[in-house]
């Protein structure tokens, strides 16, 4: 099943994708464009991985990490499907990075690999954008890079985990206008999602909500004020963002 | 007496009280407790950031290497990190040390509780977003390098005990002239005051709200002053900030800690 939380009509649904449109828990069917979408979850603790495909790492002129390298992300970062996100008048470089998001179903404390799967509610799709021009080699990826307000569409569903028959074969693009410039698939990632998971809850207890952004696959681009940004993992979600500018922002 | 919020383990709501932050001690109406009578909670139901190298000190410690691989240059926009809710922790509660670990690094930080949504904020007006001030023990595992981040070291359950108040804003004078005491086994072990923060209160607020916005409960931790003292399973730990209060946890052994959150 896949799911969703939307605004509609002055308050918060859950709802059900039905038939192209979404069934909203009061029985009301309604169109996917009548909506505002918010995440599928309310992601409780945010782990995104950095360097996770080896053809990313090589673009970036990294070598493959020999440990995950994590950082956390706040949730003033996370916005949700067919929403508008800030790109500074000042900067030369802000790139889209299409991830699978697995969404951690109950608590999971020394998770083994083989029990991984046990502990997963669900998956959906993260485009973690990222502004290379105020990255620092401090605890880098630094905040100032990846957790800006609105910077990480989240949506637009959470697909059952039982729906996915294997999450670690799953073809991921990234469109900017309808043209395509990121494509990989899940079966490239460096460490798995169980992989990702023991080495979690190894050292941290896990609970459920806590969302892990697995990383992004090689075809970074620039992106411009005004360009339409399409992440989307086959069988989990097609992810719309626009990106807009300063100007309307009266503050900046 | 000075003016504070509380919250009681087992309540989902805040108290007021009055506090006297030398003894630790506070009334509700008129009967007076110490911390060590009643089991405080987390008075924090928001995000918590720490600030990376925000003491001078701090910074000159690590002298060239500023200027060498892997850094290149000196830290431009502050450097956070998140330390996540399982990390929380409260007055009284053992913080565990892994089995494998040696010491733990305490992280003597005062904190800032954001009392409004809080972007793009102006020097002028920064402190009206303030609600009050906290202590924040930012334990670690002990790590060299900066460069990556550390939540393997930072994030482990139970590594930030937050409390055991919030003191409200206009209680405190000046934030940033406030001496900091850390204690092991009764015995002083720091002391440093955030007059030598290198972003005081407010020009850390401006220039985090800049690039991330805070929301009314998270807590801004302002930084640990350099040669932060190693804790060791068993050893009492105690921070003292003045006008705030102090903050007491033991170090206990991993396997006998049970995190209340997960429960």
């Amino acid at each position: 099943m896949k799911k969703a939380r939307i605004s509609y009509n002055g308050s918060i649904h859950e709802a059900n994708e039905w038939e192209g449109q979404l069934q909203l828990d009061d029985g009301r069917i309604v169109k996917q464009s009548e909506v505002v979408w918010l995440t599928p979850v309310e992601p409780r603790t945010v782990f995104a991985l950095g360097l996770n495909y080896a053809d990313h790492a090589a673009e970036l002129a990294f070598d493959a990490p020999t440990e995950p390298l994590v950082f956390l992300k706040g949730p003033n970062t996370f916005i949700g499907h067919d929403a508008k996100t800030r790109r500074p008048s000042d900067v030369e470089y802000m790139h889209y990075e299409c991830e699978l998001a697995v969404v951690i179903g109950k608590t999971a404390r020394h998770v083994k690999k083989e029990d991984a799967y046990q502990y997963i509610k669900g998956y959906s799709v993260a485009n973690d954008y990222a502004i290379r021009d105020y990255l620092e080699n401090y605890y880098r990826p630094n905040l100032r890079v990846k957790n800006r307000d609105g910077c990480t569409p989240f949506g637009p569903w959470l697909v059952d985990a039982s729906e996915i028959e294997n999450p670690m074969n799953l073809k991921l693009t990234t469109h900017v206008n309808d043209q395509l410039v990121q494509e990989g698939t899940t079966a490239d990632m460096i460490f798995d999602i169980p992989t990702l998971i023991e080495y979690l809850s190894g050292f941290m207890t896990l609970s459920e909500n806590d969302v892990i952004l697995t990383g992004t696959p090689k075809g970074s681009v620039d992106t411009a004020v005004g360009d339409v940004i399409v992440t989307e993992i086959v069988g989990i979600g097609r992810l719309v963002n626009t990106i807009i500018g300063d100007e309307v922002f009266t503050n900046r | 007496m000075i003016k504070a919020k509380m919250k009681l383990l087992g309540s989902n709501h805040f108290e007021s009280i009055e506090v006297d932050p030398k003894n630790n001690t506070f009334t509700i109406g008129d009967q007076s407790f110490h911390t060590n009578d009643v089991q405080l909670d987390t008075p924090i139901n928001g995000t918590v950031y720490g600030t990376l190298l925000n003491y001078k000190g701090a910074l000159e410690q690590l002298g060239n290497q500023v200027h060498e691989k892997p850094y290149a240059s000196p830290p431009k926009a502050p450097i956070l990190y998140i330390k996540p809710v399982n990390t929380f922790n409260r007055q009284g509660e053992g913080i565990p040390i892994p089995p494998d670990v040696k010491h733990l690094e305490i992280g003597a930080s005062l904190g800032i509780v954001i009392g409004m949504k809080a972007g793009a904020l102006n020097e002028e007006t920064a402190v009206n977003y303030i609600a009050g001030y906290t202590i924040g023990n930012d334990i670690s595992i002990p790590h060299e390098s900066l460069f990556r981040p550390a939540v393997s070291y930072k994030a482990r359950d139970g590594f930030c005990p937050i409390g055991p108040w919030i003191v409200e804003k206009n209680q405190i004078h000046d934030p940033d002239n406030l001496t900091i005491r850390v204690y092991i086994n009764n015995e002083l072990k720091q002391e440093n005051s955030t007059i030598n923060l290198i972003r005081k209160v407010s020009q850390l607020l401006v220039d985090v709200t800049e690039f991330m916005s805070l929301n009314p409960g998270d807590v801004l931790l302002t930084g640990i002053p350099e040669n932060a003292p190693l804790a060791k399973i068993g050893d009492k730990v105690r921070i003292e900030i003045e006008g705030v209060g102090s903050l007491e946890n033991v170090i206990v052994e991993e396997q006998s800690f049970i995190w209340r959150g997960a429960q």
